[in-house]
């Protein structure tokens, strides 16, 4: 249906003043808006809908008519499929969803139509909205001088200046930035190109190149290409660069994480090259919205998590995009505007405080008896009678301590101490925490054990978007196994298995080869 | 400079002749047309503007040799006047009226990591010539509402043309790169309008005979009207007085 659509607006050489769809339907689509898009987007649609306050960024306001993802010029009005698109795929990294599979085809039509009657540029026939021409993407994409390329132009076209050097959103003028209706935005953290409101292709980043993100500080290149101050493919390379930094594929969440055992001692370092050879597992986390105190806009959006172990020692290492080493006195008004727009749950005004970064690490106290019982504590920091053991690291002080939490509001620290070495480098925390596999304390420290499923769980807090307390990010329960190198029986048995089967085989063979000689000699 | 100089030069011929003129007998209204002239005056404490570190862009920061740049929200000047007020014929010019073709575009400079100049005017369709003598990134957003917004990004010394279609006071023009960076644009059906200068005056010249709104608008302070009716070629006075908040 889209790629139908698609090439339909492709086709259309003329400025598309009316849609190409073939019946709207204005009342129907005030229907459907009613039902599933007031909520957030309002009732007149200027994107102050009962759940608004508590989101960043926030819904869209169409009485403006301004919209991030158009494949239109700047500051022209998005064509008809660029607002299906936005209702189909939905927008990643916000709150807006895909809603293809949740309403028909035509309900999704009449929306679009109803969407445009909240502001008057829609009537109005003096406005082009055509698509720009795109060119194709040109070949080498991840080649070394493509790449190279691109990297010349992120640094000579000035996109450090917001999204920072090693592109997670963290430049000079990031803590400044502020959407049109005076919100605050971040600049995107590039090395989540899955999380990019237009899509994460090197298509899509070059159309925003070219398009800019009207209501954004992002804006359209298109202007340098007709000054010749680049090429078009230069700026697709420009593009390809920017892909390049996230992974190849959005990362897959998996339940497990397997620590391997290596030869040790255990790396104590964030930046040990052994973490370099390992792969690394990826889990999401979501504001905390479970109890009172709650957090609609999370900062620290997932969590990079390796282990490894030396059958003494766990060194597990957690890796998270942060753009600010917090507190950074640079991002106090950014964070005093975060609480300011963000409505919270509790009372008392919102005042920024020089919070720190923190991450917390939880399990169970004790693995479950049996190895096949699957009772876990309560995912949020236990309770009051079924506690649960955590490692807390803070980055100021930067310390680690161990404990045993009771539910959000209660933490006792544990004598029983975790090692933890962090780095901050250009946007990234990266930590390792180490601690003996058995501890004296067996009563509240988790023994760490090969072969069982240890259940675990991650919590961050970015101080500087005024992330404290109950207001952070949460996971919910995984698994962590410490595998035994594998035994050498696990390579000689299926090659013995298989010499057993092949003699067997000929033996049979043989046999029948040689009834079959016999009865042919009887038959002569 | 020069061709300013001989700019100013020559209109400043054209009043004397026109006024020598004017002494000896009265032109009919459609030649030159009349004046509206007056100044802003400022009451009250001089506010303290913030001073704009621009130490992220030494290339700006150098520009500034002998004071440090302080915001341009509230420009207080030397005799006590306010200057950066747009001033503009809000309401009154008869339906017929039809506005002169726009000559030539306005340029609206970045130079020094600020707007020159920092309040402008311009006619609907006249082009809007948008440089970077700076030669460092910057981005130049407008944020109208009558008026599609635009958002470019100009990374090198280079110009950018962009045109208004609507009327509009005023659209916000920023620069994202620098947050400190504002700049205000009248867009007028009309030519009737000015920004009140270093000496806190302006001169709205060429009306037809008529009864008019006149809005000062200034940034921080908001607006002021005054009404006003001319004849003929005459000279009126519209004094604006805002009070420090």
């Amino acid at each position: 249906m889209i790629s139908a659509l698609l090439l339909l607006a492709g086709a259309a050489p003329f400025p598309i003043s009316h849609s190409p769809f073939p019946v709207q339907d204005t009342t129907r689509g005030k229907a459907v808006y009613v039902k599933w898009c007031a909520g957030c987007h309002g009732d007149g649609g200027a994107g102050d809908g009962a759940a608004a306050a508590h989101m960043l960024p926030r819904p869209r306001n169409f009485t403006g008519a301004i919209y991030k993802i158009r494949t239109t010029a700047s500051g022209q009005l998005p064509t008809d499929v660029d607002l299906m698109r936005a209702i189909d795929e939905g927008l990643p990294g916000s709150a807006m969803p895909a809603w293809k599979g949740r309403l028909s085809d035509a309900e999704r039509r009449d929306v679009v139509a109803y969407i445009k009657t909240f502001s008057s540029f829609f009537a109005d026939t003096s406005q082009h909205v055509a698509a720009l021409k795109f060119s194709g993407e040109p070949s080498g994409a991840t080649g070394a001088t493509a790449l190279k390329t691109g990297r010349q132009f992120y640094d000579s076209i000035g996109c450090r200046k917001c999204h920072g050097d090693q592109g997670r959103g963290d430049g000079p003028s990031a803590p400044t930035l502020k959407d049109d209706a005076g919100f605050p935005i971040f600049a995107a953290d590039l090395h989540q190109s899955w999380r990019f409101r237009g899509g994460g292709s090197a298509m899509e980043i070059y159309h925003r190149l070219r398009t800019g993100l009207d209501g954004t500080p992002m804006p359209s290149f298109s202007d340098l290409i007709d000054q010749k101050f680049l090429t078009d493919e230069q700026l697709w390379r420009l593009a390809q660069y920017v892909r390049s930094l996230s992974p190849p594929e959005p990362p897959e969440v998996r339940d497990v994480i397997h620590a391997p055992q290596i030869v040790g001692p255990t790396p104590v370092s964030p930046d040990d090259s052994t973490w370099a050879r390992g792969g690394r597992y990826w889990f999401p986390l979501v504001g905390q919205v479970v109890r009172k105190g709650r957090w609609f806009a999370p900062a620290v959006t997932g969590v990079w998590v390796q282990g490894v172990h030396d059958g003494r020692t766990l060194a597990l290492r957690v890796s998270w995009d942060d753009r600010t080493q917090s507190p950074d006195s640079a991002w106090r008004p950014f964070e005093q505007r975060v609480l300011e727009t963000v409505a919270g749950d509790d009372s008392g005004p919102p005042k920024a405080e020089p919070w720190p970064d923190q991450l917390a690490v939880q399990f169970p106290r004790r693995l479950p008896e049996s190895p096949a019982g699957m009772e876990r504590p309560y995912f949020l920091m236990g309770s009051e009678t079924d506690p649960v053991y955590q490692w807390r690291w803070t980055s100021s002080p930067r310390k680690s301590v161990a404990g045993l939490a009771r539910g959000i509001d209660r933490f006792d620290t544990l004598p029983g101490a975790v090692a933890a070495q962090a780095s901050f480098d250009h946007g990234e925390w990266r930590l390792v925490f180490t601690r003996a596999l058995a501890t004296p304390d067996t009563a509240n420290e988790v023994q760490l054990a090969a072969g069982r499923a240890i259940p675990v769980a991650f919590f961050g807090w970015d101080g500087s978007s005024g992330e404290h307390g109950s207001r952070m990010a949460v996971s919910t329960w995984y698994f962590l196994a410490l595998d035994r190198p594998t035994p050498p029986g696990v390579f000689i048995s299926p090659v013995l298995a298989m010499l057993v089967t092949l003699g067997l085989g000929l033996v049979v063979v043989r046999r029948a080869q040689r009834r079959a000689t016999a009865r042919a000699g009887r038959q002569r | 400079m020069r061709k300013l100089g001989a700019v100013a030069a020559t209109g400043v011929v054209v009043l004397v002749l026109a006024l020598a003129g004017w002494m000896r007998a009265p032109l009919p209204a459609a030649q030159g047309g009349a004046t509206i002239s007056g100044k802003v005056k400022f009451t009250g404490a001089k506010p303290t503007m913030p001073k704009i570190d621009m130490t992220e862009e030494p290339k700006c920061k150098a520009k500034y040799t002998a004071a440090p740049p302080t915001d341009e929200a509230v420009v207080v000047n030397a005799n006590g006047t306010l200057a950066n007020v747009f001033v503009y014929v809000k309401a009154g010019l008869p339906e017929s009226y039809k506005a002169p073709a726009p000559a030539g575009p306005v340029t609206l400079d970045q130079d020094g990591c600020r707007y020159h100049p920092h309040v402008l005017g311009i006619l609907v369709g006249q082009q809007l010539a948008i440089k970077n003598s700076d030669g460092i990134l910057h981005n130049i957003k407008a944020k109208g509402t009558k008026n599609r917004p635009f958002n470019i990004s100009q990374p090198t010394v280079m110009t950018s043309d962009r045109t208004f279609t609507a009327p509009e006071v005023m659209v916000p023009l920023e620069c994202n790169v620098h947050g400190w960076m504002h700049a205000w644009l009248g867009v007028l059906p009309h030519p009737f309008f000015a920004v009140s200068g270093s000496d806190g005056s302006f001169t709205i010249k060429g009306l037809p005979p008529g009864t008019y709104t006149v809005e000062a608008w200034q940034e921080k302070y908001g607006t002021q009207t005054a009404t006003v009716t001319v004849a003929g070629s005459e000279t009126k006075t519209a004094d604006f007085t805002f009070a420090a908040k």
